[in-house]
Parts: C-alpha cells; sequence; structure tokens
C-alpha cells in the first residue's frame, strides 16, 4: 500500500504527575489494520487519546499524513481526517441514534457530504434505520458500538481508531462487528484498534503493536506476533 | 411571573448542565439587564420593549467576556475556586452597580403598555401579561434552538460528553463560551421585561435568583424543558399562596414545596440524576 499514513515517535504521556507512556511509537502504513495489545494499564487507550488529541503529549512528535498534529485541539484533528470511537462508545446519551450520527459529520469539511455518507452507514449497520429516533442510551450494547463507529465514519477518515469495539460483547455480535471492520478496511479506512483476545485481534489485523507498562515492547506482523514466546510471557503469564 | 422565573432559571439550567458551574452571579446579570432597560429609557426615551434586544446582546456580551476573562480560568482548578469567582463577581457586580448609580430604586414611568385587563373576572397586569407571553416567547425559542439546530445539538453534546464532541469536531471552548452568551442572553431578556414593572435597584438580582436556584433544582438540573414546568409551578404556588394565605407568606409556600421535593425527589421532578 502507497506509504506511511500515520507516524507516532517518542511519545512520553502524563496523566496529573503519573507518567503513563514512555517514548511510545506507532507507525501505520495507508490500508492497513493495526492492533494495539497489552494488559490493562499497558497505556493503549492513553496513545490513541493522544493521537486524536485528546491529551497532549510532553514530548515526541505526531504526523498525520505528513502533517505534524502533536498538541492541536481534538476538533482539529478529526477534520483532518482522523476519527477515534472511544472505549465504552461513549454516544451522547439523550440524543437520538440519528442525531449521534449525524453529529459525526459536524466538522465542515465533512459536512457537505453528509447525506451520502449518512446512507453508506446506514447500509453497513442497519440497526442505524431501526432505531434512527430512539435515545442512545436504550441501545443494547452491542447496538451501540455500531453507532459509535457509524459516528466515527461519518466524519469521513483517512484512518479510524477503534478503542475496544468488542468488550463485553456477546459472540454473535462480536463476529457481525468484525465483518463490518473489515468491509470498511476493504473500502479504504485504515484501522487502528485496542483489544485485549490476542487470537481475536491478531486474525483481525494485519499487524500488532504491543505495550507493556507505558513502553512498547513488540511489533510485527500478525503471524510472527501469534508464535513469538514474548507474547506468550505477556498473555498467559507462561 | 412563571414564565419569566423559568426564562431566568432556563439561562442558569443551561450554563450548569453544560459544564457544571453554578453562575452564583445569575441575579446580579438579572439586575444589570434591568439596568441597560432603565437607562435605554432615561436617556434614549426607549421603551424596555423596544430596548429588549439590546439588553439580551448585553448581556450575551456579558457573559462571553465572563466565560473567557473568569470561568476558563478556573475550569480546572477545584470547586471552590470555581464557586468564589462568580460569587465574587457577584459581590462585584453588586457593589459596582451602588457606587456607579446609588441604591435608590427607580422605575419606568409612562411605560407603553400598562392598565390592567380583565380575563373571565379575573384582572392581569397588562405589562405583567406581556412579560410572561414574551418570556414563554424566548423559552420555545430556547428550545427550538437547542433541539434542531445543529449549533443547539452541538451544545447538548458537548453537555452530556465533552471528550466525545471534540471527537466529532466539535470546538468544545467555543461552546462554553456559547453556553454563557446564551444563559445570560435569558437574564437579558428576562430583566427587560420585569424593568416594565418592577423596581430597579442593585440588590433586585437577590430574590430572583434565589427563585431562579428553587426553580432549576424543582426541575432538575441541566435539563432545559423541565425548568419551564418547574417555572410555572414556581409561579403558580407563588399566586395561590398569595391569595388563599396572604401576600407575606407566599415565598414561604414556594420554598416549602421546595423543600419537600428536595427530601423526596432530590433529582428534581423531571430529572435525570
Amino acid at each position: 500500500m502507497a506509504g506511511v499514513i500515520l507516524e507516532a515517535r517518542g511519545l512520553d504521556v502524563l496523566l496529573g504527575d503519573y507518567q503513563v507512556l514512555w517514548d511510545a511509537r506507532l507507525a501505520v502504513d495507508e490500508g492497513e489494520m493495526v492492533a494495539l495489545l497489552g494488559p490493562n494499564g499497558a497505556g493503549k487507550s492513553t496513545l490513541l487519546n493522544t493521537v486524536s488529541g485528546l491529551l497532549r503529549p510532553r514530548a515526541g512528535a505526531i504526523t498525520f499524513r505528513g502533517e505534524p498534529i502533536a498538541g492541536l485541539p481534538a476538533h482539529r484533528i478529526v477534520a483532518r481526517g482522523l476519527a477515534h470511537v472511544l472505549e465504552r462508545r461513549r454516544l451522547f446519551p439523550y440524543l437520538t441514534v440519528e442525531q449521534n450520527v449525524r453529529l459525526g459529520a459536524y466538522a465542515p469539511a465533512a459536512r457537505s457530504g453528509r447525506e451520502a455518507q449518512l446512507a453508506r452507514v446506514k447500509a453497513l449497520f442497519p440497526i442505524l434505520e431501526e432505531r434512527a429516533g430512539q435515545p442512545a442510551r436504550t441501545l443494547s450494547g452491542g447496538e451501540q458500538q455500531m453507532v459509535a463507529i457509524a459516528r466515527g465514519l461519518m466524519a469521513h477518515p483517512r484512518l479510524l481508531m477503534i478503542d475496544e469495539p468488542f468488550l463485553g460483547l456477546a459472540p454473535r455480535v462480536v463476529t457481525q462487528l468484525v465483518e463490518a471492520i473489515r468491509r470498511i478496511n476493504r473500502e479504504g479506512v485504515t484501522i487502528v484498534f485496542i483489544e485485549q483476545n490476542v487470537e481475536l485481534a491478531l486474525s483481525l489485523a494485519t499487524r500488532g503493536y504491543v505495550l507493556e507498562s507505558g513502553r512498547v515492547v513488540l511489533e510485527g506482523r500478525s503471524a510472527e506476533l501469534l508464535r513469538s514466546p514474548e507474547v506468550r510471557r505477556i498473555f498467559l503469564g507462561g | 411571573m412563571g414564565c419569566v422565573y423559568a426564562l431566568i432559571a432556563a439561562g442558569l439550567s443551561l450554563i450548569f448542565g453544560l459544564m457544571e458551574v453554578v453562575n452564583f452571579a445569575h441575579g446580579e446579570f438579572l439586575m444589570l439587564a434591568m439596568y441597560v432597560a432603565f437607562f435605554a429609557w432615561a436617556l434614549a426615551r426607549l421603551d424596555p420593549l423596544v430596548s429588549l434586544p439590546l439588553a439580551a446582546l448585553a448581556l450575551a456580551a456579558l457573559g462571553w467576556a465572563t466565560y473567557h476573562g473568569l470561568i476558563r480560568r478556573v475550569l480546572g482548578g477545584p470547586m471552590l475556586a470555581q464557586i468564589f469567582a462568580t460569587f465574587g463577581l457577584a459581590v462585584f457586580l453588586r457593589s459596582g452597580a451602588q457606587f456607579l448609580w446609588g441604591v435608590d430604586f427607580r422605575t419606568i414611568k409612562e411605560p407603553l403598555l400598562s392598565g390592567r385587563l380583565s380575563v373571565g373576572g379575573v384582572f392581569v397586569g397588562l405589562p405583567q401579561l406581556a412579560a410572561s407571553v414574551l418570556a414563554l416567547g424566548a423559552f420555545l425559542g430556547l428550545y427550538l434552538f437547542l433541539s434542531r439546530s445543529e449549533t443547539g445539538l452541538a451544545l447538548q453534546a458537548t453537555a452530556q460528553d465533552r471528550q466525545a464532541a471534540a471527537l466529532m469536531g466539535i470546538d468544545t471552548d467555543r461552546m462554553f463560551a456559547l453556553g454563557w452568551a446564551i444563559g445570560s442572553a435569558c437574564v437579558g431578556v428576562a430583566g427587560g421585561l420585569l424593568a416594565m414593572f418592577f423596581y430597579i435597584f442593585p440588590e433586585v438580582g437577590g430574590a430572583f435568583a434565589l427563585l431562579a436556584y428553587v426553580t432549576v433544582a424543582l426541575g432538575g438540573f441541566g435539563n432545559v424543558p423541565a425548568t419551564l414546568a418547574a417555572g410555572v409551578i414556581v409561579g403558580l404556588t407563588e399566586v395561590v399562596a398569595g391569595l388563599v394565605i396572604t401576600p407575606a407568606m407566599k415565598y414561604a409556600v414556594v420554598f416549602l414545596l421546595y423543600l419537600a421535593v428536595v427530601l423526596w425527589r432530590p433529582q428534581g421532578l423531571f430529572g435525570r440524576f
């Protein structure tokens, strides 16, 4: 595929007085599907939150499509085509499904293509049409996750980051979401996602990064990582 | 009066719902709006009804400036800092008004509307009636703006989840400033309307602000439509208590109602929390 779309280097990030990331890095090629792996508290979410502008790194550089974005406010980064679906969906609970999804295209650049994109995400997730007028908080976890991903797609992103898309969902729903994410990727959107289940993550992704205690300890193609004794040590305690 | 209370309370509720900051200077904002109406009349012979947009605009600017000059600086700070910032602003504005304009009670004479209207045997003051209708109109406008317009939905989104809103491309800092401007414009309109028939003096905000807090708590914090219902309840309770018991006791009954609601339904009558 054509070139690097996202590159982060030397990221040091603090939450309050507590340093969560140490010299973290992430490089993603256009069209890839990359998994971030690691135990709880390893700093995976912090890494994504820093890339999307919710957090400011104390040190380090982030470039997206060749331009530096570190330190820009989140709303300006979305407008450049980098969408972020937060952990636990984080829909606007008292707004309807339709209102939630439409707000995904709030950025001026996305607004002109809103109706076309809305039709596209409704084709991907038929639930959006069925539940359009319902407040988002009345949906099940799986349905909420679909709305959250659809809302992210409304920004017409080149890169979509999804934090734990399968957390707490029934296996049948997970299969559905995996299919949807594959399709989004096939249609040209680069994807980075967080997932704790190594097998699931690496069966979906082409490459993976492993974080432990705030540092990137491993990176590689999915097949290599699956065979790696280091991965076994971290995730199976073996 | 209920509709005017509701409008004052809506401004308070909007700001609180957006960023969990209680504006303790809300009553003083109302007082300033009344002075805007007074000086528009005293200096340019503009009736409060005519200068209403002026009062709304002046207060919107004040709200915007308060956010940028004061609130933004204490947002990351402890709760106490936020309370004292707006409380201090209240004291400053009240004392400033006393210093500049004296403590005299002022009234606007020969208003455009005066006299009373008999509706089915009940006399209603014409200015009061106009105030109610216009306050209701402003309230409905606010509601439609919040629930229908793109910017209104962005405001709601910011109130419900600040981080997720930022990831939609919403400039949450701008939304906060806008929330302060709109919330303050609500008291601007309310103040302009009250100036038609109420005394204007530096302390005038106190009683109304207290009723606004009661109205907001009664309806449920951060829920704008519920504020209208609560405002009407407060207004009606006041009138009925004044009629049935004695006018001197009317606020006692309102606050008794408030205490009862807070005891049995602390989230407010229609509250989410």
